[in-house]
C-alpha cells in the first residue's frame, strides 16, 4: 500500500485527489454516484456575493478532446451556499476547499467573510481565489491576466481567512509569463497556486456560420488542455526550484481523465491534482482516478505519493 | 449506492432502423426497474479513449425490467453527428456506458382524466410508456404525431396499440393532415375534454402545444431538448428560464429540474433563433453597471 497523504501547506490530505471547481456542482449530484467523502478533497462551483443567473445558451460547445463552456458563473450567492450547500457537504465528512470569485476585488473580501461565519465553516480545508474571472473594475479584465490585480485579490482574501486555513489562487495559462503570476499570487500571501484555468476559444457553427456559443467565447477544457497544464505547472515549479519563485504547493488541474494523465501533472510538480472535464464523460471519474493514480504509484515502487511530486524534473536526460 | 440513479457497463442487444430513426435496445442490469416515463439516459460515445467526451441524452423509449438478458432500456436515435453516428454503428454485443434513469418524469394524474401524448419527429419515442401507464390508470388516452415528413414519424403503429385514438400530421402532407399538431390539437382536446397535454419534441412545438392547451383548458406538461453535456446536474448547460411556484424566474438545469416542465412556467419569451436568453427579471439576471 502506497501512503496516498499529501500535505497543503499545513493541512493533510488523506489522498490527492480532487474535484474541480464547476465540474461538479456542489456535491449531492456526484454523491450518487461515489461517497464525495472519500476524495482528498472536495472543491465547490465559484460563489459569488450575489445569486447570478449566469449567461444565455448555447453555454456549451463540444471540442475534440475537451469542450468550450460559458456558464457565465451561475449560482445561488453566498448566503445561500453557507446556508444549504456547505452543512450538507459538511454532513458528508467531505473536506472542502470553497472556491470564490468577486466582481472587484473588495467583492472578493465580502464572499470570504461570510464564508468565514458559516456555522459549517469547520469542513473547510482551503479557500480557492478563482482570479480567473473578469475585474469589472478593471474593464472586465480577467483579474489572474495581471499581476497587480492578482495581488490585490490575493492579499484581500488571505487576510479574511484564518491563519491555519489555506488559501489557493487559481491561475489562468492565458498569459505570457505564467511563473510573473505566480510570483504576484505568493507574494501576496497565497500558500498554493491551482493551475491551469480553461483555455479561452471560439467555436463556430458552420451551418449557420456565427459563434456556436451565445456568449460568444467560452472556457476550453478536457485532456485536449493537459499539456499545456503540465507545461505551466513544470515552468512554475521549475522556477521554484531554481530558488526564482518561493517554495509552495501546485494543485495541477487540466485534462486529467485517467490515473496515468494525473500522474502527468504530479511528476511535473502538482502535490494534488483536480479532475473536472472528465466528470462529464464519466460520473466516477474522480474517484476512479484517485484508485489508478495509487496503482500508478504501486507501479513505481514508491512508498510515499509524494516522493513522486515534481521527480521529473530530476530525470531530464541532459543532451 | 443507489440513488434513484445508477452508471451501468451496458451492451446492446439489438439495434434496427424505424424511418429515418435507430431504435435500439440496451441491456442495463438496474437501470430499467427504476425507471419511469419521461425520464432519460446518458449514453457515454466512442469508447474508453474516445475524444467525443460529452454524453449523449436520450429520453426512454420504453423498459424491460426482467428480460432475457436482464433489465433492457430501449431508446430512439437521430444519426446526426459524430456521436449519435458512433451508437447507430455500433454491432449487437458491443459495450454502450449508460447512465439512468435521470431527471424528472412526467407527472401522473390523481384522477382517470382524459390526457393527450404530442409527439413531433422521434420526440414521441417516450410517449407510447406514457400511454400505457395512463390508461393502466384509467385515463382515456389520445395521440397526435407530427414531423416534417412521413419518414420522420415516429411509432404510428406502436400508437395505434397504445392510445384510444391517433391523429398523424406532416409538414408536406405525405401522411395524415397537412399542417402541424398544433392545427389538430385543440379539437382533439375538446372533443376528448382532456385535463392534460403531455408533449416531447422542439422547442417551437412545445410552445404552441402550451399556448393551445392553455387555451383550451388543459394543462401542458412539455419535456425540453436542452442539449447537455453532462445530463447528471454537474456542467450548468442546460438550463433553461422557468417560472417557479413562487412567481421568481430561473435559470433551471432541464436534466435534474426537468426534462418535464409545467408549459406555463416555461419563459418561452426568451426562446427562439436557437439561442435562450436570460429575461431580465430573472434571479440574478445580469444588471447594467454589474454582472
Amino acid at each position: 500500500m502506497v501512503d496516498m497523504r499529501t500535505v497543503l501547506a499545513g493541512t493533510t490530505l488523506p489522498n490527492p485527489v480532487m474535484t474541480a471547481s464547476g465540474c461538479a456542482a456542489n456535491g449531492t449530484e456526484l454523491n450518487r454516484f461515489f461517497p464525495v467523502a472519500e476524495l482528498g478533497a472536495f472543491v465547490t462551483k465559484t460563489v459569488m456575493r450575489d445569486p447570478r443567473s449566469g449567461r444565455p445558451t448555447p453555454r456549451m460547445a463540444e471540442t475534440p478532446s475537451g469542450m468550450l463552456n460559458s456558464i457565465g458563473l451561475q449560482g445561488p450567492g453566498i448566503d445561500a451556499f453557507c446556508e444549504h450547500d456547505l452543512p450538507w457537504l459538511e454532513q458528508q465528512g467531505a473536506r472542502v476547499v470553497v472556491s470564490v470569485a468577486g466582481n472587484t476585488a473588495e467583492e472578493f473580501g465580502e464572499v470570504v467573510q461570510r464564508l468565514v461565519g458559516s456555522p459549517a465553516w469547520g469542513c473547510v480545508v482551503g479557500v480557492e481565489a478563482n482570479i480567473s474571472c473578469p475585474n469589472v473594475a478593471n474593464r472586465g479584465l480577467v483579474f489572474a491576466c495581471d499581476p497587480v490585480s492578482s495581488e490585490r485579490v490575493v492579499r484581500i482574501v488571505r487576510a479574511r481567512v484564518p491563519a491555519e486555513v489555506p488559501v489557493l489562487a487559481k491561475l489562468t495559462p492565458d498569459v505570457t509569463d505564467i511563473v510573473t503570476i505566480a510570483g504576484a499570487a505568493l507574494g501576496a500571501g497565497a500558500d498554493a497556486l491551482t493551475m491551469v484555468n480553461t483555455l479561452l476559444g471560439i467555436v463556430i457553427d458552420t451551418d449557420l456560420l456565427r459563434p456556436r456559443l451565445a456568449g460568444v467565447t467560452g472556457g476550453l477544457s478536457g485532456p485536449a488542455i493537459r499539456p499545456v497544464a503540465v507545461r505551466a505547472i513544470w515552468q512554475v515549479t521549475a522556477a521554484m526550484r531554481s530558488g526564482t519563485l518561493p517554495t509552495a504547493p501546485v494543485v495541477g488541474v487540466g485534462g486529467v481523465r485517467t490515473g496515468t494523465d494525473a500522474l502527468e501533472l504530479v511528476a511535473a510538480g502538482a502535490s494534488a491534482v483536480q479532475v473536472g472535464t472528465a466528470t462529464f464523460n464519466d460520473p466516477s471519474a474522480p474517484r476512479r482516478v484517485l484508485t489508478e493514480l495509487e496503482a500508478e504509484a504501486a507501479r513505481h515502487g514508491v512508498e510515499r505519493f509524494a516522493d513522486l511530486v515534481g521527480i521529473a524534473h530530476e530525470r531530464m536526460v541532459r543532451p | 449506492m443507489n440513488a434513484g440513479v445508477l452508471q451501468v457497463g451496458g451492451e446492446l442487444i439489438a439495434s434496427r432502423r424505424a424511418g429515418a430513426y435507430h431504435h435500439l435496445t440496451l441491456v442495463a442490469p438496474g437501470v430499467a426497474e427504476l425507471a419511469a416515463p419521461g425520464q432519460f439516459v446518458a449514453l457515454a460515445v466512442g469508447g474508453a479513449t474516445s475524444a467525443t467526451l460529452l454524453r449523449r441524452c436520450f429520453s426512454i423509449h420504453r423498459v424491460t425490467p426482467s428480460g432475457t438478458y436482464g433489465g433492457t432500456v430501449d431508446v430512439v436515435v437521430a444519426a446526426r453527428g459524430a456521436g449519435t453516428r458512433w451508437l447507430t454503428s455500433l454491432r449487437v454485443h458491443d459495450p454502450v456506458d449508460v447512465v439512468g434513469p435521470l431527471g424528472r418524469p412526467f407527472p401522473l394524474p390523481t384522477e382517470p382524466v382524459p390526457c393527450v401524448l404530442v409527439g413531433g419527429g422521434y420526440g414521441s419515442a417516450p410517449l407510447f410508456w406514457l400511454a400505457e401507464v395512463l390508461r393502466e390508470r384509467g385515463c382515456p388516452v389520445e395521440m397526435v404525431l407530427g414531423a416534417a415528413s412521413e419518414d420522420r414519424l415516429f411509432g404510428v403503429l406502436q400508437a395505434r396499440r397504445s392510445a384510444d385514438g391517433v391523429t398523424v400530421t406532416t409538414d408536406d402532407g405525405s401522411a395524415g393532415h397537412r399542417g402541424w399538431v398544433s392545427d389538430v390539437l385543440g379539437d382533439v382536446v375538446d372533443r376528448l375534454g382532456a385535463g392534460v397535454v403531455y408533449a416531447c419534441g422542439p422547442m417551437g412545438m412545445l410552445r404552441s402545444v402550451t399556448e393551445v392547451a392553455s387555451a383550451h383548458g388543459a394543462v401542458a406538461q412539455v419535456a425540453v431538448e436542452e442539449s447537455m453535456a453532462c445530463g447528471i446536474g454537474v456542467c450548468m448547460t442546460c438550463v433553461l428560464p422557468v417560472r417557479g411556484g413562487d412567481g421568481v424566474t430561473r435559470m433551471v438545469r432541464s436534466c435534474v429540474g426537468g426534462p418535464v416542465f409545467r408549459g406555463d412556467r416555461v419563459r418561452w419569451d426568451a426562446i427562439g433563433d436557437g439561442v435562450t436568453r436570460v429575461p431580465e427579471d430573472a434571479l440574478g439576471a445580469p444588471h447594467p453597471g454589474g454582472h
